[in-house]
């Protein structure tokens, strides 16, 4: 075990994979500076066929993988902020999310896509999308959210493996922040949510960039007498439903935090699968701290009061707890 | 005028490639008027578009390419299909909506795909292949044999952004790339000129690459194109614009009457000048073939009904076939069924 930075983290994925399949290939936007650092070395070591900076065009980005899976090759790409995937979502919505299923299951797409998400930074309403739930809805997508240095890198290494179209999510927030990554092979199966912290009192669903606020929340309602179970939920799609519904049968409540807009977003999908299938279990009604309908503001203050912070996980769970707490 | 018959022989492999190019012709006119007749009186499934008129274009371009070169196509893709060396069996039990369909009934007119031919699809999304081709064409050079890979668009694609950067990208990095611009003066139910400014070609050109526009209905016209711009990418050299200038003498789908309600984008006087026996790409080059004579009235004859009973072989095939398995959607997109 050696404690890294989530980058890279990112970045030793990225060496061990390219390394072990000659046929895995990587371009995007400025990926040979690495302007997020996760792509640093690759072109040095790779060479430019394997590794290629493209011209800014996010359609044309895009549709190449699907060609060039579809003609055999890994496939990585990245889009810097995930922003950017709207301007080449015909190729991602239209084509990779389809193309297996429209020929019938002639080829598969190895395609993983890099990109960094969310807000927190002052980079205004175009750069700071959790845009997530859209990609949670293509179907045939996966769609990964790791929190930690360590799954960042061993899903990252899943990911490229597998023969599945994949969006890697980089938390933007979380690029410099440590932890533990194991040495040497460290794959992490996806689909499989993580028990982060045990607690009796109240579930606290992770989806990626929100750790850290979720873990402050868990320490501050421990303070208080409330021991918050916190369930990373690291991979959306597939997402491990049985992991969070068995938390929150071993606690009656839930809060979900998501950095996505409220509306359709994967808090939504985790309280409305709790609601159908763990129902019974709860012993009072499903929260969500998510950001509002709005697009992220610039001024420092504004953004801010639109991030969901520890206070708002802190006081959505409390009051959840109420009655025991005050019975107490 | 000596013809090009006398110099190149009224029999021999010369002649036979002519033959060949014409039965791929006849195969797919054939088809589409079948697949047009059936719509009308039964109904397919779902929505079919037919190039009738535009065969020269696919033929000639695919009769220039081997199994393992790539290939990207249309909504309008039935020909280019037949013509890359699809069966016209499977293609039509996937028009059914059959199991025995290449794509096992998944994709249906608009993404006849296979793979083993190259064949990377048709594409419901107007210029949806532009990219994919692209990066076919990046796994071309990459595999450094010599493949190339040809896009199959319309007039219509080339006003969507997607067409630049796909031109770009494949000129800078020499990728093996053909752009084949089927020009049939028609964006769906728009006149494009309407809606296109300068020449399409022109765009082409900017990018710095070799530009051919030839006339589409001409199947020797667009496989001299098409020839040369194989042998670029065989060499290492890099991309080039072909533009077919044709004609779809069907709607933009079978469907149109319905769906325009009396409305109309152009003059029945139009479609019928296109259709003449002097413009019309099947009946052209069978009457060239004749005078030349390498084709007369009998051979025809004979070609000609040996494509209607592959037609016909392929209609049994089709409504034979099992209905499609639901099953599958679920295998196929990594999801459990919803219990």
């Amino acid at each position: 075990m050696t404690r890294k930075r989530y980058t890279q983290a990112i970045n030793e994925a990225l060496h061990e994979e390219m390394g072990r399949d000659p046929k895995t290939i990587l371009f995007g936007e400025d990926v040979a500076l690495a302007v997020f650092g996760d792509t640093r070395g690759l072109l040095d070591r790779f060479g430019p066929d394997r590794v290629r900076n493209t011209p800014i065009c996010e359609a044309t980005i895009a549709g190449m993988a699907v060609g060039a899976a579809a003609a055999g090759y890994r496939v990585i790409i990245h889009m810097l902020f995930s922003n950017f995937i709207y301007t080449g979502f015909d190729a991602i919505a239209n084509q990779m999310a389809k193309l297996r299923l429209m020929t019938g299951g002639q080829i598969d797409l190895p395609i993983t896509v890099l990109a960094v998400y969310g807000g927190g930074a002052s980079q205004a309403a175009q750069h700071s999308d959790s845009n997530h739930p859209v990609l949670m809805n293509l179907g045939g997508i996966d769609v990964l959210v790791p929190a930690t240095p360590g799954d960042a890198k061993g899903m990252l290494k899943t990911a490229i493996r597998n023969n599945r179209p994949s969006f890697f999510l980089q938390a933007s927030g979380l690029g410099a922040v440590g932890g533990d990554v194991p040495d040497g092979e460290h794959l992490v199966p996806l689909g499989k949510a993580s028990v982060a912290r045990e607690g009796r009192d109240v579930t606290l669903v992770n989806v990626g960039s929100m750790i850290r606020a979720t873990q402050n929340a868990a320490k501050k309602l421990a303070e208080a007498g409330i021991e918050a179970e916190i369930v990373d939920v690291r991979s959306l799609v597939p997402l491990d439903e049985t992991t969070i519904v068995e938390s929150v049968q071993r606690t009656g409540r839930l809060v979900v935090i998501d950095e996505a807009r409220d509306m359709c977003s994967a808090a939504s999908q985790i309280a409305a699968v709790v609601a159908d299938k763990g129902f019974s279990a709860l012993r009072a009604p499903i929260r969500r701290v998510t950001v509002n309908n709005v697009s992220m503001p610039y001024a420092p203050n504004a953004e801010a009061a639109i991030f969901p912070n520890a206070d708002d996980i802190v006081r959505a769970a409390t009051a959840l707890c109420q009655p025991e707490v005050a019975a107490a | 005028m000596a013809s090009e018959a006398v110099t190149k022989g009224q029999a021999g492999p010369w002649a036979d490639e002519q033959i060949e190019l014409l039965e791929r012709m006849l195969l797919i006119r054939h088809a589409e008027a079948r697949l047009a007749q059936t719509a009308k009186d039964v109904g397919l499934p779902g929505g079919v578009h037919l190039s009738i008129g535009q065969e020269a274009s696919a033929v000639g371009v695919c009769s220039c390419l081997d199994v393992d070169d790539w290939m990207t196509s249309t909504h309008r893709g039935h020909g280019h299909f037949l013509a890359k060396g699809g069966e016209v069996d499977s293609m039509f039990a996937e028009i059914w909506g059959k199991s025995s369909g290449i794509c096992k009934g998944m994709g249906g007119s608009m993404h006849v795909a296979d793979f083993s031919r190259g064949i990377i699809g048709a594409n419901g999304i107007v210029g949806g292949g532009l990219a994919i081709a692209t990066g076919a064409a990046l796994a071309a050079q990459l595999d450094g044999k010599g493949r190339a890979a040809v896009c199959f668009f319309g007039d219509g694609a080339a006003n969507q952004g997607v067409f630049m950067e796909s031109m770009n990208v494949s000129s800078i990095w020499k990728l093996p790339t053909i752009f084949v611009c089927e020009n049939n003066g028609l964006s769906e139910f728009t006149v494009s000129s309407t809606v296109t400014a300068g020449k399409l070609s022109d765009r082409a050109r900017a990018f710095g690459m070799p530009v051919e526009v030839v006339d589409g209905n001409d199947v020797r016209a667009v496989r001299s194109a098409a020839k040369a711009a194989v042998e670029r990418c065989r060499r290492g050299e890099g991309p080039s614009y072909i533009e077919t200038v044709t004609y779809r003498i069907h709607g933009h789908l079978e469907a149109e009457d319905l769906i325009l309600a009396g409305g109309s984008y152009r003059t029945a006087a139009e479609i019928d000048a296109w259709r003449a026996e002097d413009r019309d790409p099947v009946s052209r080059f069978r009457a060239l073939l004749a005078e030349e004579g390498i084709c007369g009235a009998d051979r025809f004859a004979e070609l000609d009904q040996r494509a209607k009973e592959k037609v016909d072989a392929a209609v049994t095939f089709a409504e034979a076939g099992e209905p499609a398995d639901t099953k599958l959607v679920f295998e196929l997109m990594f999801v459990e069924p919803k219990a």
